[in-house]
């Protein structure tokens, strides 16, 4: 069976899972695409991922309220083995990057690790990946009983909806206990649209200057575009904004259909997480800032000035 | 105790990435320590400075040249360095496995390595590190103290970040916002020359890649690279309107 990890947050199943649903069927390799929850109250989600794959493995327990890699490395790894899955597929967020490594040593299997692209080629998985920063496509592949790979969020189309809903099997696990205690937890909540989920995104540097202008001018020009904010380390570092909202190498990866950049000079860390944008925007002072190197439409200028030029354009 | 700070050494981030024969050449450029990495050797020294009585082993697999990093390492602080030499390039699965013998044979009891790797873009390395030594793990950390034989943190996970206990022995992934790593002083590099660096050879870890890498692109999604002058902020601003309404159509 080829074997999904589901992922799900606040009561929902992700959209990264759906995505991993049509990775796992555009494979057309043999056995059920089997999607496995894992957690506290999931019931909700099982019913809702049953609308997607061929059949759901729920694996319900107060040991799994809270993510720890352990916990899923051995949840997981057991499921594979009972259910003789040959792949499996994971998502490629911070959490799923952690633990899938663990998965592919305690089975003996190749990782391919947050792929872009997947196809089987005679028995053997082909894929593509970002490396460098994200500057360069690698072609990689891997032959063996067992595969693990992880996929980038955005990189598959989301899953269609089966037309009837399929079964759902409770499943037992044989749990360790958790070795990382974990003694808090900030959760950065946003009521816009998800950073990451996002058709549009707008972001800003530290060429908005300050945090109150950072709010002043960001915040109505994603709320009237219907935007999520997001931001560079450096923004983050100085407090302006919530690390939730970071773009690049130690944030998040985006790939919206328009990504403004506003007083950003385009360090490569923060080009690693959203240089594949369908169109990006750039607003400057510095006409020498390496973002317009891939920059479709940009201005060189008074960034303080140009944003409420734009905001009063855009209301006409 | 010992604490094994991994070394890898890639591409220096300002250098241009250059594709030839379907591999990304790096025969002829500059090559530096991974940033990632340089968090890990200035946290290890850190928890020294701060009473651990720990002895820093900088650990290095790869070619004859890694060991411009490994002297980096020696002339911040570390103790040693042991450098597999090989020119194979080992996906992170395969390199962990050089990793957790060494640690296993040198008695480690904290691992520090980078969250993410500057070439491969890969975050394997510390998780599957971990496994094989059957250690717990915690990545992406941005705080580390240590008490006894007991560390306490915090770290980035999907949403937010947690702070977390954690006995050794442990893997640590590394990031930015952790410290600020420290340059090597004169006298740092001085006494980094009489430090030991052994040196090994890859064929007793018996390593199989597992991953066979077929070849790279560099794929430049073409761009307008329509820059407007801003002098004008009305003007400007009602040109890029135009454009994204009119000519790319993504805003009604």
């Amino acid at each position: 069976m080829i074997l999904v990890v589901a992922e799900h947050a606040n009561g929902k199943l992700a959209k990264s899972t759906l995505e991993l649903l049509t990775a796992a069927r555009s494979l057309n390799r043999a056995g059920d695409v089997t999607a496995l929850i894992l957690g506290s109250d999931i019931l909700a989600i099982a019913a809702e991922a049953a609308r997607f794959a061929d059949q759901v493995l729920v694996a319900q327990t107060p040991a799994l309220a809270q993510y720890d890699p352990e916990l899923w490395t051995a949840a997981i790894v057991q499921i594979a083995r009972e259910g003789e899955a040959h792949t499996i597929l994971i998502g490629a967020s911070r959490s799923g990057r952690e633990y899938s490594p663990r998965v592919a040593i305690r089975l003996d299997a190749p990782l391919l690790e947050d792929i872009i692209s997947l196809h089987d080629e005679a028995g053997s998985l082909h894929a593509q990946r970002y490396t460098y920063l994200a500057r360069v496509t690698e072609s990689i592949s891997a032959k063996a009983p067992i595969i693990v790979a992880t996929i980038k969020p955005g990189a598959f189309a989301p899953a269609a909806s089966l037309p009837s809903p399929s079964e759902q099997w409770d499943v037992d696990l044989n749990l360790p206990t958790a070795r990382l205690k974990v003694t808090g937890k900030t959760t950065e909540s946003t009521d816009r649209v998800s950073l990451t989920e996002a058709d549009i995104v707008v972001s800003g540097g530290r060429g908005a200057g300050t945090a109150e202008a950072f709010t002043a001018l960001i915040e109505p020009l994603a709320d009237r575009l219907g935007a999520a904010i997001g931001a560079t380390r450096a923004v983050v570092d100085a407090g302006w904004r919530p690390y939730a909202e970071q773009v690049g190498q130690t944030g998040k990866t985006v790939q919206p259909s328009v990504y403004i950049a506003i007083g950003i000079s385009g360090a490569v860390q923060h080009l690693s997480g959203m240089n594949k944008s369908k169109l990006i925007v750039a607003i400057n002072r510095d006409a020498e800032a390496p973002i317009f190197k891939i920059t479709d439409y940009g201005i060189v200028g008074d960034v303080q000035q140009l944003v409420p030029a734009i905001l009063a354009e855009l209301k006409k | 105790m010992r604490i094994f700070t991994l070394i890898r050494q890639v591409l220096d981030a300002e250098e241009t990435v250059r594709v030839q024969n379907n591999a990304v050449a790096l025969a002829s450029s500059k090559l530096v320590m991974d940033t990632m990495d340089e968090y890990g050797v200035e946290e290890a020294l850190r928890l020294r400075e701060q009473g651990a009585e720990a002895e820093i082993i900088a650990i290095g697999v790869g070619p004859a040249r890694l060991q411009d990093a490994l002297r980096t390492a020696l002339a911040m602080g570390v103790d040693r360095a042991i450098h597999v030499e090989t020119d194979l390039a080992l996906d992170a699965l395969a390199l962990s496995k050089v990793v957790a013998t060494l640690a296993s044979e040198e008695s480690a009891d904290l691992i520090l390595t980078g969250g993410q790797q500057a070439d491969w873009d890969s975050h394997a390395l510390g998780a599957a590190t971990a496994e094989r030594l059957n250690w717990p793990q915690a990545t992406w950390t941005t705080a580390l103290a240590l008490s006894g034989r007991t560390l306490t943190g915090r770290h980035d996970v999907d949403e937010g970040s947690e702070t977390f206990t954690l006995d050794l022995p442990a893997v640590i992934t590394t990031q930015q916002g952790l410290n600020e790593p420290r340059y090597p002083t004169l006298p740092g590099i001085m006494k980094a020359k009489k430090k030991e660096t052994r040196k090994e050879t890859l064929d007793r870890f018996d390593v199989v890649p597992t991953v066979s890498f077929e070849r790279a692109e560099i794929q430049t999604k073409s761009r307008k690279l329509r820059i407007l002058d801003g002098k004008d902020p009305q003007a400007a601003a009602a040109e890029l309107i135009n454009l994204l309404r009119n000519e790319a159509r993504v805003i009604a």
